[in-house]
């Protein structure tokens, strides 16, 4: 059973730690927690859910296509409500992300409805690829875990490799100086979102044949994610994905030896403990500014 | 006459509605070492900051011209692309950047990407630890070595204006002779350098020009062999007493003629 039982965990943990990847992103290059996350994450699934059903297209044109609407999702978001606060405070930023989430969970009912849907991936949740006595792993388990870690690995190395990734970090550590070195600071904040617009919407598309698609569908993983990058330290790239993962086994272990009701529960009994030992996470470096 | 790479014509900027600067013109001639000098709040660092398009909507009044161009109220980035290299007052180095790619960093704008490497090279051969830290994070660097740092950093984009702030802010005096006395041969590869002081004594041995701000206008300029004979300039910057008796000094203040 305990086999069966990290499956589930990994499975999760992948949802969880996609979500906590995306809010790290953009959260170290503003310090704006994005709330709006989980919405746009929904919507871009809806993107997905509308080319599948009603457009007919094949799944990859689908995926391409969800993929550059959660990119120019991200930048709008940026672009034309971040970048327009006059004199901004991080609550006024916070309000603005809280603002787009409500429109967005609004333009979702308006045209989808609360109905809830079933998203046909090509990978199935009846077709069980391993099986033993104790455990089995259907196809969308394994597509699941597999396409969240070459996502990690893409984001990895596009943030270590490439001369964005590095602008990225100039920009996250320093604007003045970055700006001092010819870096387009806005731009590549936009860009920022842009991304972390797109590993969120990966989150929503695994999710979806999990639970089912509705509006809400992103609530409860963005609350998930959200402890998760609290737990692994909202600033360590490493770390919130290890606190997705973390979070994924914790949680489903107590569900399954504890209790099944208060499942739910400990994502966010994790964020009030891990704020009362190490408000900076598990991972993160405590890293004092020199004055 | 040399040909001028900066001009600064006239101009004003304000914080809110404190006006800081009231008027400040000046100009750099290509291929010169030219420093400002002034002490702490005469408005150095707003001048350089508005310069570099840093403070927004600034200069409120007044021109900033880069070789030909106009500059005043542009991006950063612009500014940047057109060839100034700044060196900002406290480093300001990427701490949790290694060393290499706070230099690559620097040669963030550079379309010549197979040249880097050497230029990398070169600047080892200005500042010989940073070769020994090349993969340490910047934020361990000790402040002179964030300071060579620093330079290099603005150095790898090819500026051919090199604007530094204090350069010599904290340093030790060995640490500050070594980076003046690499001043010169950045000036030598062809950098005209813009230097902002409040060091007037090492500033003035350094440079060609020199100018002296104080509450946000210049009130002295000139050659800096001239100015460093200068009496007022020797009593209030240079630290050199003129007066011989010490009762003189008592009973009045001796006023500067300027300002």
């Amino acid at each position: 059973m305990l086999a069966q039982l990290l499956i589930t965990s990994l499975v999760f943990g992948s949802i969880y730690a996609l979500m906590a990847l995306a809010m790290s992103i953009t959260y170290k290059a503003s310090e704006i927690p994005n709330f709006a996350q989980g919405e746009m994450a929904m919507i871009s699934t809806y993107v997905t859910f509308v080319a599948l059903s009603s457009f007919g297209m094949n799944f990859t044109l689908a995926i391409l296509l969800t993929v550059a609407f959660a990119f120019v999702l991200g930048i709008l978001l940026e672009f034309a409500f971040l970048r327009r606060a006059k004199d901004p405070t991080p609550l006024s930023y916070i309000v603005i992300t809280i603002g787009f989430q409500l429109m967005l969970y609004g333009l979702a009912g308006w045209k989808w409805g609360s109905d809830q849907r079933q998203i046909n991936l090509p990978f199935s949740e009846s077709k069980v690829l391993y099986q033993t006595d104790s455990f089995a792993i259907t196809e969308l388990n394994l597509v699941t875990i597999l396409i969240a870690v070459i996502v990690l690995i893409l984001i990895y190395l596009l943030i270590q490799k490439t001369k964005l990734g590095l602008a990225m970090k100039a920009c996250q550590q320093n604007v003045n100086a970055a700006r001092m070195n010819g870096i387009p600071s806005d731009r590549i904040l936009a860009i920022s979102f842009g991304i972390s617009s797109i590993v969120g919407a990966t989150a929503g598309v695994l999710v979806a044949p999990l639970i089912t698609l509705d509006p809400t569908m992103m609530w409860d993983p963005l609350l998930k994610g959200f402890a998760a990058a609290v737990l692994g330290g909202m600033k360590s790239l490493y770390g919130v994905v290890i606190g997705g993962f973390l979070l994924g086994i914790v949680e489903n272990l107590f569900g399954f030896y504890i209790s099944i009701e208060f499942k739910s529960v400990v994502a966010f009994l994790i964020i009030v403990i891990v704020l009362y030992f190490r408000p900076s996470g598990l991972f993160d470096k405590h890293y004092v500014r020199k004055v | 006459m040399a040909r001028k790479i900066l001009e600064v014509n006239n101009i004003e900027t304000y914080y809110d509605h404190v006006r800081a600067l009231h008027g400040v013109s000046f100009d750099i001639e290509e291929g010169s070492i030219t420093t400002i000098l002034g002490n702490n709040g005469a408005g150095k660092t707003t001048t350089l900051n508005t310069i570099m398009g840093l403070l927004d909507d600034q200069p409120d009044k007044g021109g900033i011209t880069f070789d030909g161009k106009h500059i005043g109220r542009k991006d950063t980035e612009y500014i940047v692309s057109l060839g100034i290299g700044y060196v900002p007052e406290g480093r300001e180095v990427f701490d949790e950047l290694t060393v290499k790619e706070n230099l690559l960093v620097g040669a963030y704008l550079r379309k010549d990407r197979k040249n880097i490497s050497a230029d990398i090279q070169r600047m080892f051969g200005y500042f010989p630890v940073l070769e020994e830290r090349i993969s340490q994070q910047a934020g361990t660097l000790s402040g002179g070595e964030q300071q060579m740092l620093a330079i290099a950093r603005a150095l790898m984009n090819r500026p051919r204006l090199l604007i530094m702030d204090e350069p010599s802010l904290g340093l030790s005096p060995a640490l500050v002779k070594l980076i003046f006395g690499i001043i010169p041969s950045i000036r030598d590869a062809g950098v005209t350098v813009l230097l902002v002081e409040q060091n007037a004594n090492m500033a003035l041995k350094t440079a060609d020009f020199g100018y002296i701000m104080e509450n946000g206008r210049f009130v002295h300029s000139g050659r800096s062999a001239d100015l460093m004979e200068d009496e007022d300039v020797k009593e209030f910057y240079l630290g050199i007493k003129m007066e011989e008796s010490v009762k003189g000094e008592q009973r009045y203040k001796r006023k500067r003629r300027w300002g």
